[in-house]
């Protein structure tokens, strides 16, 4: 079976976002559960048991991060990353805007497993429309009983503040996030500590994803077990993959993790638009590597893509037509890491201002030979040197390209304009 | 303008919310803004006196967020998005007409001060449903000449978001895949 819903199995049911629709399909079942059948400490290892790992792009098994929650240290955080900005994703979103009770209940069996009585949900703040929408669910839910004090009649008491952000991609850097909330400028801390540790307030914190919370209702319900159950040997249950660029049907799909990519790219995007073939994708988002063709049958399953040197990261699919310019493309995730840089340390302040101006003169057939050649000297110079992953990333999309696509970079030098662009206007001036 | 007693309410219910009061900055800051469609000075040292923190310290948080306008803008604020995922879709085309249709360009406010429009970098999570754009916080995606026409035309006329009808007015296209979703509410 191609399709495998779970998370979006309700999506479409009108009035979905609303509490009364969501608790007739089951909604807050796996809460009511959690409560009644586990204490936290069962509930934590039930989600060890699940092998679900993080859906925010590293890929952490969740219940192993969890658990690196220090004992009897209280109060304690629990914090939503909902700051999806990553070049690519959309499935945050897609997840708020057609179910937000399904998020706000896998934040409480959260909290309830962590022991937290408060709990944030980090929204960007270009999310404004999904932000009320959560905003209405959570004061739903709190007078339905299921927030607030003694939820359900347990001794269980959490509150859940939903807190929107203000256009920062940093912020979804997990201590930029926390420094953000606290009421800073959304500027890294230096791991360790880890925020699991030292987070928000200086108190143990952790930070999961929105589609990793979506999950722990189905998991509670079902089992640990039967998760285990869907998916690859080492990426259990399903994700949703936000498709884009060059397919007939972009969109956001939910496939069972292990299926092969042409899965995903024949059948749901309905392949490459206009008839056109295949020239490269990127998979994970705005930071990961390029892939080629060759590599459309690799499965989506974590470990496989990056043994093939880029990442699922944080499920993204961005496919690219043969009339696409590669140099092109790295231009703009130059430029977006430029913009989003936070300032704080130099290689990644610097470096992304170099990349950024030597990507510019290269797309327009203005650089030389010796300029382009200082592009590996660039990134070298970035990567793995940056305080924190937005620099390193910074450099991983172009030097993919430029190792895979290097005929097409060199042919730019010195040409005076965009050769790949020059040829699409020729072909269509002959068509 | 003075800031209305409403606002300081709200900022002392956004500090009551919170663990801890400096918290409650990135949110104070966002009701200065609906009321003053700026960070306005005033609004700055209002919100450092009701949350009992250093002017400084609100001042940094404002000019880091590129949300925080720090001057007013138009009475609508647009951006487009011409990102790689959108770029692919021909998002430098719909800048162009949309430039052509403002007659002025990015980064600038338009003589009527109905709009102050940009092209951005930053991804704004509407790649599956490219060229798009986003008005006031509201998503408006799958666009074509004719349907930026037609925007531009109803939102120029209405007035401003901290003026008129409270937001959101329009809910955003249904996201996801193939299949639009029925509508909520």
């Amino acid at each position: 079976m191609a399709e495998y819903k779970l998370l979006t199995k309700d999506f479409g049911i009108e009035g979905l976002q609303t509490l009364p629709v969501y608790e007739r399909t089951g909604g807050y079942q796996g809460l009511r559960k959690a409560l009644r059948d586990f204490t936290p400490e069962a509930l934590i290892e039930e989600v060890k048991t699940s092998q679900i790992r993080g859906r925010g792009g590293a890929g952490f098994p969740t219940g192993m991060k969890w658990s690196f929650l220090p004992k009897d240290v209280f109060p304690r955080y629990l914090c939503c990353n909902a700051d999806e900005s990553e070049p690519g994703c959309f499935k945050d979103r897609y997840l708020i805007d057609e179910s937000p009770h399904q998020l706000v209940e896998g934040l409480l069996i959260a909290a309830y497993a962590l022991q937290v009585q408060h709990a944030f949900v980090y929204i960007r703040g270009e999310y404004h429309d999904q932000r009320i929408l959560l905003e209405q669910a959570v004061e739903e839910a709190r007078a339905a009983g299921y927030i607030g004090t003694g939820i359900l009649g347990s001794d269980f008491g959490c509150d859940v503040i939903v807190h929107g952000g203000a256009g920062a991609y940093i912020c979804g850097e997990e201590t930029a996030l926390i420094s953000s909330l606290e009421g800073n400028r959304g500027e890294p801390r230096l791991k360790p500590p880890f925020p699991a540790v030292k987070g928000l307030y200086g108190k143990p914190t952790v930070v999961n994803n929105v589609e990793t919370l979506c999950n722990l209702p189905h998991i509670v319900n079902n089992g640990g077990e039967w998760f285990a159950g869907i998916g690859a040997e080492k990426s259990r249950g399903t994700r949703l993959w936000c498709c884009s660029g060059h397919i007939e049907k972009p969109g956001v799909y939910e496939m069972e993790l292990g299926r092969p990519i042409r899965e995903l790219f024949e059948e749901h995007c309905g392949g490459m638009w206009k008839g056109r073939t295949l020239k490269a994708f990127q998979p994970g988002g705005g930071s990961m590597q390029v892939l080629l063709p060759e590599h459309i049958d690799l499965p989506l399953d974590m470990d496989a893509v990056m043994k093939a040197g880029s990442s699922l990261g944080a499920g993204a699919m961005m496919f690219m037509d043969e009339t696409t310019c590669l140099v092109n493309v790295s231009m703009r995730l130059v430029d977006f890491y430029q913009h989003e840089s936070c300032g704080k340390c130099a290689p990644c302040r610097e470096g992304t201002y170099f990349e950024s101006d030597l990507m510019h003169k290269l797309e327009a057939g203005r650089a030389t030979a010796e300029e382009l050649a200082t592009l590996t000297d660039i990134c070298d110079n970035m990567n793995g040197k940056c305080f924190c992953p937005l620099g390193d990333t910074a450099t991983w999309f172009v030097m993919s390209a430029y190792k895979a696509f290097r005929d097409e970079f060199e042919s730019h030098v010195g040409a005076g304009q965009c050769p790949v662009q020059a040829r699409n206007r020729a072909a269509s001036v002959a068509a | 303008m003075t800031l209305s007693a409403e606002v300081r309410q709200a900022i002392q219910r956004h500090k009551d919310r919170y663990p801890h009061p400096k918290s409650a900055i990135l949110p104070a800051l966002w009701e200065v803004q609906h009321a003053e469609a700026y960070v306005s000075p005033e609004g700055m040292r209002l919100v450092a006196e009701v949350l009992g923190v250093a002017a400084s310290d609100v001042q940094g948080v404002a000019t880091f967020y590129s949300m925080y306008f720090q001057k007013p803008p138009g009475r609508h604020s647009l951006l487009v998005c011409v990102n790689a995922a959108c770029a692919l879709r021909g998002a430098d085309e719909t800048a162009a007409y949309i430039e052509r249709k403002l007659g002025t360009p990015p980064g600038t406010t338009t003589a009527d001060g109905a709009f102050t429009w940009d092209a951005t970098i930053e991804c704004l999570g509407g790649c599956g449903y490219a060229p798009m754009m986003q008005i006031d916080h509201h998503f408006h995606e799958n666009l074509t000449p004719d349907k930026i026409d037609h925007i531009l035309e109803r939102v120029g006329g209405e007035p401003a978001p901290h003026e008129g009808h409270a937001a959101p007015s329009t809910p955003s296209a249904p996201s996801g895949g193939g299949k639009p979703p029925k509508r909520r509410r």
